[in-house]
């Protein structure tokens, strides 16, 4: 009687740590290693810049909005759409655990957002640089 | 096994039971709003993304159709999306939208914002007056500022609240 009643707690205890605390299907350095695959297929590749990632981050690229217009200067920080006004929660993982672990939802934002802020898709190695940024926030 | 721990775990199943059932009447409200019946998780995702995700009842079909079918140029942003989510999102808003007779725009064209629906002008007209100039409403398509219970789809008069 007791040992079911123990039971029971316990499974309750597992099946709610599943809901609340998602298994994430990537991690950032696996995303990072997956540019890095891709951007060495290219030629002359040396490595992904977190200096450059920075910089790429809060330049306007000849349009209205750079990365920062909407995530603000401190990518820890949470954001605020400049349209529409919607937060937007962190971008850095140290700040938002969700962030750079599920690459179909990263490939989803970055081909919207290279758009909007660059009128083309970014390159690999553009990414990883913009990565290599992010995971040096520390929160 | 002494009563203490017998107790014990009589609190902890407690405990988890009324945890579990805190976390079914979150879930149900959902279902339970006025108005909110009308729900599809990825529409929800995937609009609301960006912005409040628009009721599927404020546009006719014509216009679901034609605004999901150019997300790549979503007003001025790239709003694009796999094809089964476009899919899916186009279904749930031309099953629910709206079917009462919605006027076409002055140059004959199914109406893409619902700002700019003759329905939607006529409700705000006095309210678009009042937030012109209010940098805190920015655009009347900004509906949870004076709507406060617009992010569960109520939009009754008594949630009304227009910023100062």
């Amino acid at each position: 009687m007791l040992r079911t009643r123990v039971s029971l707690v316990v499974v309750s205890w597992v099946v709610m740590g599943m809901v609340v605390q998602p298994v994430f299907a990537e991690t950032p350095g696996e995303i990072l290693d997956t540019f890095k695959a891709e951007a060495s297929a290219g030629s002359g590749f040396q490595g992904f810049s977190a200096a450059r990632g920075e910089a790429f981050y809060k330049t306007k690229h000849g349009s209205d909005w750079s990365c920062s217009s909407c995530h603000t200067d401190n990518p820890s920080a949470q954001g605020k759409h400049a349209k529409s006004d919607k937060l937007i929660k962190p971008l850095a993982p140290s700040a938002n655990a969700e962030r750079f672990t599920d690459m179909k939802k990263i490939e989803k934002w970055f081909k919207r957002n290279c758009n909007d802020v660059l009128d083309r898709a970014c390159t690999a190695q553009e990414k990883g640089d913009m990565l290599a940024y992010l995971l040096t926030i520390r929160k | 096994m002494t009563f203490t721990v017998k107790h014990l775990f009589d609190v902890l199943a407690a405990a988890t039971l009324v945890f579990g059932m805190g976390m079914s009447a979150a879930q149900a409200d959902d279902d339970e709003m006025p108005k909110s019946k009308v729900n599809n998780p990825k529409w929800l995702a995937e609009c609301g993304a960006c912005h409040l995700a628009f009721p599927s009842r404020f546009l006719p079909a014509e216009s679901w159709r034609e605004v999901m079918s150019g997300l790549d140029k979503h007003f001025g942003s790239d709003a694009s999306l796999d094809d089964e989510s476009v899919r899916e999102i186009t279904a749930f808003l031309v099953d629910n939208a709206r079917r009462k007779k919605t006027s076409l725009t002055a140059s004959g064209k199914w109406p893409l914002r619902i700002t700019e629906t003759r329905w939607f002008r006529r409700e705000h007209a006095e309210a678009a007056s009042r937030v012109k100039n209010n940098p805190r409403v920015k655009s009347m398509a900004n509906c949870a500022i004076c709507h406060t219970q617009a992010d569960i789809g109520d939009y009754s008069e008594r949630n009304i609240q227009i910023p100062k």
